[in-house]
């Protein structure tokens, strides 16, 4: 099971800077949901693609939290201001409405806490952007109830023993948590693995059963 | 040990100097007051390309320079220079000797001066005031403004110069564009207050030190000072690089004997202390670690870090190492909590090394492509 940690190209040595074709397609998606000039934090930035086109296209004031050192290392070397860190322990620093955006990527299922870190994302920001695999997608469900064995599929392809997905969920329990906190869901869509936008997007069921990849903009109610 | 060490030899240093003096923290005024250093690069037409470098305890404002008194290579040789990670093509690099140093810059070393500013034919000694790290900083805000730069693009240093580094961006922030705090802490901790004593006990407790006057027989505490140096030595390198590099290898000696050096650590360790003693001053030794332990920019901010830096628009660039265990990477986590915090833009990364708190000065390539990347991010934003 793997829900894909970042990771997009890295920068040319030449210092090369992303362009939005350069990335990946759900990060093209979040980038959409961001408005010019905004303040932005993306937890999980990997390499920093969001930021970097973030920063470029949109005048943002990018900033990012990554986990693995490597890509850390290679994001600063970019120019770009990220530190390392984790969802779980660093978010707890900021300040109350630091930013106008939080973005957690394909990271939710991993965090130790995923309703702490939920909090934490709206307590500094006025919107959060949530994206994590579905685990109620139809072949997941097969698998389990055919093979009576931990499912293995493109989204979800490490063994249960070696998983940093540790919080996996589907679509409805996501929307289930947002009403148990109150927050409003401003926007959802269901989305395949290489991130396009899927026709199943009014209904939550439907949604559920077919998409790979959720992807949501939350608020304080 | 060696027989006595004659007073080093007088060298010309580059100077600015500043007759109305410096108010320091403790009160007194010190004056004239005298700013050695060196520069590197060119200033540009808008001046907006300066980066002022800030030594550590030992360091001096020989960053890429041969050492005038040893010949050897400048301490930050391999970070600093054309084509470099800090490159001496695009920036112009600024280096000064701190306060209470004793490469130029006023200091124990250097003759002592009365209220009024009047030499008095001796030195100061043990006589020279105390001093913190924010007056080495205003000191150096002196210099900078001497050369006529109003914001400098970057302010980079590590262990006690990354302390120089924070003191800049939290009493100068305007004059801050880019802060580079490298293996460092916002405090010294009480154990590296506790290593610092061993080391001016040893100068102390030397017959020669004579209470701080030794300038009166041309002597100097070579014993005392050679031994603070070996402590010192030993926690800026970490038990692996000491393993590595020397394990429990014998001199030659076919069997183990209490009386000399049998250890090829231990003749290292003394080969560090004698060269040491040589460039030098054991009153500045004092004096600067002193400086050091007093560093507490919490508490100099009502016990909160991050009230330091807040509003700041100073962009950070937090890097410590791995095995570094004088200076940890839980102080930089905490310095990088405390700068977001206070909302500030900050990137921080701690390198993977070996090395020690030591690795900051060596040639480690994720640091300097770093740092490298951070600076040349920065001077982009301000059309350098």
């Amino acid at each position: 099971m793997d829900g894909h940690p970042r990771a997009g190209q890295g920068p040319g040595s030449g210092g090369i800077r992303y362009v939005a074709k350069n990335m990946r397609l759900d990060l093209r998606l979040i980038a959409e949901m961001i408005p010019a000039g905004a303040k932005v934090l993306d937890i999980g930035c990997g390499d920093g693609a969001l930021l970097a086109h973030l920063t470029a296209e949109k005048g943002a004031d990018a900033r990012g939290i990554e986990i693995d050192m490597a890509e850390a290392t290679r994001a600063v070397a970019a120019g770009l201001a990220v530190i390392h860190g984790d969802a779980d322990h660093d978010l707890a620093f900021y300040p109350d409405g630091a930013f106008d955006f939080v973005v957690l990527s394909r990271t939710l299922q991993a965090v130790e806490r995923p309703r702490e870190v939920l909090r934490q994302m709206l307590r500094i920001g006025r919107h959060a952007v949530v994206s994590f695999p579905n685990f109620g997608h139809w072949l997941v469900r097969w698998q389990l109830l055919s093979a009576g064995r931990m499912p293995m599929t493109g989204t979800w392809h490490r063994h249960w023993y070696e998983t940093p997905n540790i919080h996996p969920c589907t679509i409805r329990d996501f929307f289930d948590l947002c009403a148990l906190e109150g927050y409003v869901v401003e926007q959802w869509l269901a989305v395949d693995e290489h991130g396009m936008k899927a026709p199943w997007r009014r209904s939550a069921r439907l949604a559920n059963l077919f998409g790979e990849q959720a992807l949501f903009q939350l608020r304080r109610g | 040990m060696s027989a006595p060490v004659a007073p080093f030899p007088q060298v010309d240093h580059q100077r600015a100097v500043f007759a109305d003096g410096l108010a320091l923290d403790c009160g007194t005024v010190i004056a004239p007051l005298a700013v050695a250093y060196r520069t590197y690069g060119t200033l540009n037409a808008a001046r907006s390309n300066a980066v002022l470098v800030c030594h550590a305890l030992t360091g001096d404002q020989y960053v890429a320079e041969p050492q005038p008194l040893t010949g050897r290579a400048g301490w930050w040789d391999s970070l600093v220079g054309p084509g470099k990670p800090l490159d001496t093509d695009r920036f112009f690099v600024v280096c000064a000797n701190v306060l209470g140093g004793c490469m130029g810059s006023t200091g124990p070393r250097e003759e002592m001066t009365d209220p009024e500013g009047h030499p008095l034919g001796r030195p100061w000694g043990t006589d020279f005031p105390n001093i913190t790290v924010r007056d080495m900083v205003r000191a150096q805000k002196r210099l900078v403004e001497h050369l006529g730069i109003a914001r400098l693009l970057g302010v980079i240093g590590g262990s006690m110069g990354g302390m120089q580094v924070l003191e800049w961006a939290a009493t100068y922030p305007e004059a801050v564009y880019a802060a580079a705090p490298i293996a460092t802490a916002a405090h010294h901790s009480a154990q590296n207050i506790a290593f610092h004593e061993v080391g001016r006990a040893a100068i102390q407790a030397d017959p020669d030190w004579r209470g701080g006057e030794y300038w009166r027989d041309g002597r100097v505490p070579a014993q005392g000072l050679s031994v603070a140096r070996m402590v010192a030595h030993i926690t800026y390198l970490s038990e692996q690089a000491l393993t590595r590099k020397f394990g429990r290898k014998l001199r030659g000696a076919s069997a183990l004997t209490f009386l000399e050096d049998v250890f090829e650590v231990e003749s290292y360790l003394r080969h560090q202390g004698s060269t040491f003693v040589r460039r030098f001053d054991a009153n500045s030794y004092l004096t600067i670690t002193r400086a050091m332990d007093y560093f507490d920019l919490a508490a100099d901010h009502g016990g909160d870090l991050a009230a330091a830096f807040r509003g700041t628009a100073t962009r950070f660039f937090v890097a410590s190492f791995s095995s570094d265990w004088l200076f940890p990477t839980s102080e930089s986590r905490a310095l990088v909590r405390a700068l977001n915090a206070a909302a500030a833009n900050v990137s921080f990364v701690e390198i993977a090394s070996d090395k020690g708190h030591d690795a900051f000065l060596l040639d480690e390539p994720d640091f300097h492509r770093a740092l490298g990347g951070f600076l040349a991010g920065c001077a982009d934003r301000l059309g350098v």
